[in-house]
């Protein structure tokens, strides 16, 4: 596909190597990646910014594009014609140290002037590795405990240990496993955002669960033991006499692992749902009437 | 200072020389403390963990043409998002608590 470089840098096809300059400026302040951390559409446009002044502020690649640009599939008779000659980049361009990488220049630039357009001969500029991204969904029982897991990124595959305790949309960083460097620079790094799902039967806020207990009405008048579900097992709960539909208890210490934190957990929240009971006998009823008449 | 090991980090010579860069930019960013450079036996050491912003400071400054000064600016405000997204995070998070459906 066509691209117009002037377009992207938004001057005209009389454009000054001054005002290109200054169009370009303009534009990586507001997209350098560095000033829009983990915003993907900044960086792509970054990109399309970079490879449009590679060009433009280049003499001899900016003859070569306005000459042939619009008719870039037939770059290669060009080339065989022997009418652009590789040159090492500087006259104009600025080359950016923001991860260059491979495969960051589009097919229509490669089609035009060949890999990387000559523009890094003869200045060995180190270049760190790109950072990758990537986005890794776990259920809430998986961010309960520290637990291995072993991803598979560009191929080559990495082992990495998570946390409990992790918040849902917390991203870490991997050090070293992102692209390579370029002339002995070093690696990008990765960084994992990790989607925590949501539990059918526990809420978690922080570091505290919450859930509802059903409740017989029995056990709510009269009070008695019931065995509830923490995320992680059971436990065993006095229930007072005379417990209110929608009151709440605290279990200290059985919500979510503290991130980071060996041993220390959050708090779960239990609120009571009080059953009334549903189907009754002919006696039971009679009995409801009594204690209804009891209480006039 | 003298008993500091220098296996976890790089002299910033070396540091100037791999990214072309001066070695009085380094000196220049010192000053201004966004980072805390280590010195032993007269020379300045970059610590492995100060590598990545480090190496940020040196692209903000050479893509950007932007001074020490306004590379502080910069530094500070991208903390400042940084920290801000970290409670957005934790909002949202608390927010699912009462948005999604009831179980």
């Amino acid at each position: 596909m066509f691209i117009d470089y002037y377009k992207v840098l938004g001057v005209g096809r009389n454009a000054t190597a001054n005002e290109i300059k200054s169009a370009y400026r303009k534009l990586a302040r507001k997209l350098h990646p560095d000033l829009n951390p983990n915003d993907k559409d900044a960086k792509r446009k970054f990109q399309e910014i970079n490879e449009a002044n590679e060009v433009l502020s280049d003499p001899e690649k900016r003859k070569k594009y306005d000459q042939y640009g619009e008719n870039w599939k037939h770059a290669e008779e060009f080339k065989n014609a022997g009418q652009y000659q590789e040159q090492p980049s500087g006259a104009g361009g600025q080359t950016f140290t923001w991860s260059q990488g491979e495969g960051e220049f589009s097919d229509f630039f490669e089609s035009l002037f060949g890999d990387l357009g000559g523009r890094a001969r003869g200045r060995q500029v180190v270049y760190r590795g790109e950072d990758y991204t990537a986005e890794l969904y776990l259920d809430l029982i998986d961010a309960f405990e520290t637990h291995q897991r072993t991803l598979t990124v560009n191929g080559k595959k990495i082992r990495i240990t998570i946390p409990a305790g992790i918040e849902n949309d917390q991203t870490i960083k991997i050090a070293g496993h992102g692209g390579k460097g370029r002339n002995g620079g070093p690696a990008g790094d990765l960084y994992i955002t990790f989607k925590i799902a949501g539990h059918p039967k526990f809420k978690r806020s922080g570091n505290n669960l919450y859930t509802t207990v059903d409740l017989d009405l029995y056990t709510a008048v009269l009070g008695g033991e019931i065995t509830v579900d923490t995320l992680n097992g059971k436990a065993k709960l006095k229930v007072r006499p005379e417990t209110q539909n929608g009151s709440k208890i605290k279990l200290k210490g059985k919500g979510f692992p503290v991130y980071k934190s060996k041993g220390e957990y959050g708090d779960l929240y239990i609120t009571y749902m009080v059953k009334v009971p549903t189907n009754l006998t002919e006696r039971q009823r009679e009995l409801f009437f009594e204690l209804a008449k009891s209480q006039k | 200072m003298k008993a500091m090991k220098k296996e976890n980090m790089i002299s910033a010579i070396e540091f100037c020389e791999c990214h072309h860069i001066e070695i009085s930019f380094i000196d220049s960013i010192k000053k201004t403390g966004i980072i805390e450079l280590a010195t032993v036996e007269d020379t300045t050491y970059i610590r492995e963990s100060q590598l990545h912003d480090l190496e940020k400071i040196v692209r903000l400054y050479n893509d950007l043409d932007i001074n020490p000064e306004g590379i502080d600016v910069v530094i500070n405000l991208l903390r400042r998002m940084e920290d801000m997204q970290i409670e957005i995070t934790l909002l949202k998070n608390r927010l699912r608590l009462y948005e999604e459906p009831e179980w």
